[in-house]
C-alpha cells in the first residue's frame, strides 16, 4: 500500500493541484504582459504615425516658430515653450504649499484632527476631474487674472500661461506633498531624537535634520509633480487661450503640446497635420517618460539607504 | 541629606489610554550614578524620556506630575531649555550621518544657533572628545564622517555630543546593549570617570551592568517604582519579593 503523499511524488502527469498553480501563474503573467505591450504599443504606434511628419518637416518640427495648419507649416517650439512655461511656473508655486504640507503631516503634527483633515482634502485634489477645475479657472480665476492685468496695464485676455499655471499649480501640489511626506516620515526617529535631545526646536531639526536627509526624497516628489503638469490638458485647454503664437510674457495666450493636440485633433483633415500632431504627441510622452523614470530611480536609491 | 540633583514627583506618563509609568517618585543625588533596571516594557525608557520631555513627542504621549531639576520644575520650562540642562545617549549610537566628526561634537551649538569662533570651537569639540575618552582615536580624522568609526566609538561621539552642552544631568537609554564587549567596557569606565562632574541616570537590561557602574538602582516592574536604594543594598538584600525574583533571575 502506497500512502497518498508518495502516490503524488510517483505521478507522471500533473495532476490538478499542480494544473491549476501552472494555469494561475500563466495567468498573471499574461495579465501583465498585456499591459507592458499596451504601453511598447502606444510608443511604436505614435512612432509610426509620426513618420510622415518626420520625413517632411525634420528638425525643423522641434524648433520652427511657425504653426500654421492652412499653409501646412508645423513649427512646435510655441507649444514646446508654453509646456515648460506653464509647468514649472505651477512648480515654483506649488512647492512652497506642497512642502509645507509634507512637513507638517510627516514631522510637525502626523496626527491630529487637523492633519486628517488636510491629508483627506489633499488626497481630493488629487481626485477631482480636472475638467472641474478648468471650469473653476473659467469663472473664478479667469476675472481675478483679468482684473490684475488691468491694473497692471497688460492686454486683459483673462486667459493665458499665468492662469494655467495656477491650475497647474493647485492640481500637483498632492503629488510632491504625498510623497515628500513618506520621505520624512522614511527620517530615523534616531536622529530626530538625537537633535531633539540637544535642545533642537522642531524647526531647527526639520532644517538641520530632516531637509538634509529627506532632500532627494523631495526632489523626486517635485519630479512627478512635473510629469504630471506637462502632461495635465483638459484644465489647461479650457484657461490657456489657445492661440499658436510664441508666448511673449508670462501673461500671454498660449498652447502647451497636450492643449493644441486636445483642440486641434478633431480639425487635423489632412495627413501631415495630423502626423504633425501625433509627433506632438510622441515628444510629450517621451519627455513625461523620462521625467517619471528619473523620479522613480532617485526614490529607489534614496529608500535603498 | 544634601539636596538631590532630581527629584520626580507623582510622575505619570501614558501612551494614550496605556499607562506606561505609574505614579513615580525618587530624588537623585549630585555626582551619582542612578541604574534603572526592570523587565522589557516596564516604563523604564519612558520614565528616562520623561526626565527630558522626549516623550511628549511621540504623537499621542503625555505626562503628569513634576520632575524637578534642583527646584525647578522641568515641565513649566520650554522644552528646549530641559533638553540643554539634560543631555541624552541613546540605545543605538546616532550620529548625524551628514555631519563629520568635528561638527558632530558641536552640533548642539549648530542646531541650535549659537555661533561660536574657532578658537572656541576647537576648544569644546577637543574637551568633550577627550571627556568621552575619544580624543587620541579620531584627533587626526576629525574630518571625516562619524558614520565610519566603530560602534563602541560612536557611542563615545554621541556621548561627547551630550556632554559638549555641558548638561547638569546625563539620561542614557541601554548605552551599551548595542556594543560588544570591549566597547561595553570603555564605556562603563568612562561613566565612573563622568560622575565626577555630572549626574547620571542609565537605564540597563543588564544587571550586571547595573551593580557594576552604579551608586543607586531602581527597579522598575509593570510601570511602577518597586524599590530604590544604594546599588549594593538592592542586590545583597533586597526588600521586596519581585526585586528579589528579578535579580535571581526568575524572571526577566
Amino acid at each position: 500500500m502506497e500512502t497518498g503523499v508518495k502516490k503524488i511524488k510517483k505521478a507522471k502527469l500533473p495532476n490538478r493541484q499542480i494544473r491549476m498553480e501552472v494555469v494561475f501563474r500563466h495567468s498573471l503573467i499574461s495579465a501583465g504582459l498585456v499591459v507592458v505591450i499596451l504601453v511598447l504599443g502606444i510608443m511604436l504606434s505614435l512612432i509610426w504615425y509620426s513618420i510622415p511628419s518626420m520625413k517632411a518637416l525634420g528638425f525643423t518640427f522641434i524648433w520652427g516658430k511657425t504653426w500654421d495648419p492652412v499653409r501646412d507649416i508645423y513649427g512646435a517650439y510655441p507649444f514646446l515653450l508654453g509646456t515648460l512655461l506653464t509647468s514649472f511656473l505651477a512648480l515654483l508655486i506649488s512647492i512652497p504649499f506642497s512642502f509645507a504640507i509634507a512637513f507638517y503631516l510627516g514631522e510637525y503634527k502626523p496626527r491630529s484632527w487637523l492633519s486628517g483633515f488636510l491629508k483627506n482634502t489633499v488626497e481630493l485634489i488629487a481626485a477631482v476631474p480636472s475638467v472641474i477645475y478648468g471650469f473653476w479657472g473659467l469663472i473664478v480665476l479667469v476675472p481675478i487674472v483679468q482684473k490684475i492685468e488691468m491694473k497692471t496695464g497688460i492686454l486683459p485676455y483673462g486667459t493665458g500661461i499665468f492662469t494655467a499655471s495656477l491650475i497647474l499649480a493647485i492640481m500637483i501640489i498632492p503629488f510632491a506633498a504625498s510623497l515628500g511626506k513618506e520621505m520624512i516620515r522614511l527620517v530615523p526617529a534616531s536622529l530626530k531624537e538625537g537633535a531633539y535631545s540637544l535642545g533642537a526646536t522642531r524647526y531647527e531639526v526639520i532644517l538641520n535634520v530632516i531637509w538634509p536627509y529627506s532632500k532627494p526624497g523631495l526632489f523626486a516628489g517635485v519630479l512627478l509633480s512635473l510629469g504630471r503638469a506637462l502632461g495635465e490638458t483638459m484644465a489647461v485647454t479650457m484657461v490657456i487661450g489657445n492661440t499658436s503664437m510664441v508666448p511673449k510674457n508670462i501673461f500671454s495666450p498660449g498652447n502647451t503640446m497636450a492643449s493644441v493636440i486636445a483642440n486641434e485633433f478633431t480639425e487635423a483633415d489632412h495627413t501631415l497635420y495630423l502626423s504633425a500632431l501625433i509627433e506632438l504627441g510622441l515628444v510629450l510622452f517621451l519627455v513625461t517618460i523620462v521625467i517619471n523614470l528619473a523620479g522613480k530611480r532617485i526614490i529607489k536609491r534614496f529608500t535603498n539607504i | 541629606m544634601e539636596r538631590p540633583v532630581l527629584t520626580s514627583k507623582k510622575l505619570n506618563a501614558y501612551f494614550g489610554s496605556v499607562h506606561a509609568v505609574k505614579n513615580v517618585n525618587i530624588e537623585i543625588s549630585a555626582n551619582n550614578i542612578l541604574a534603572i533596571m526592570g523587565p522589557s516594557g516596564c516604563g523604564k525608557t519612558t520614565f528616562l524620556r520623561c526626565i527630558n520631555r522626549l516623550h511628549e513627542l511621540t504623537p499621542g504621549a503625555t505626562s503628569n506630575g513634576k520632575i524637578l531639576l534642583h527646584d525647578k520644575n522641568i515641565y513649566d520650562m520650554h522644552p528646549v531649555f530641559a533638553r540643554l540642562k539634560i543631555g541624552m545617549v541613546f540605545q543605538r549610537p546616532n550620529p548625524f550621518p551628514n555631519l563629520n566628526i568635528f561638527d558632530n561634537v558641536i552640533a548642539g551649538y549648530k542646531l541650535n544657533g549659537l555661533k561660536l569662533n574657532k578658537v572656541n570651537k576647537e576648544r569644546i569639540v577637543e574637551d568633550s572628545l577627550t571627556k568621552a575618552a575619544l580624543w587620541k582615536e579620531v584627533k587626526d580624522s576629525l574630518h571625516k564622517k562619524g558614520t565610519f568609526l566603530s560602534g563602541g566609538q560612536q557611542q563615545r561621539l554621541c556621548i561627547a555630543r551630550a556632554i559638549a552642552m555641558e548638561p547638569e544631568v546625563l539620561l542614557l537609554d541601554e548605552p551599551t546593549s548595542a556594543l560588544d564587549p570591549v566597547s561595553t567596557a570603555s564605556i562603563e569606565e568612562l561613566l565612573h570617570e563622568l560622575k565626577k562632574n555630572l549626574t547620571i541616570i542609565v537605564v540597563t537590561h543588564n544587571m550586571q551592568q547595573a551593580a557594576r557602574i552604579s551608586d543607586r538602582t531602581a527597579f522598575f516592574y509593570m510601570g511602577a517604582l518597586i524599590e530604590y536604594d544604594n546599588t549594593k543594598n538592592i542586590f545583597t538584600s533586597p526588600k521586596d519579593t519581585r526585586t528579589q525574583n528579578y535579580i535571581t533571575g526568575r524572571f526577566s
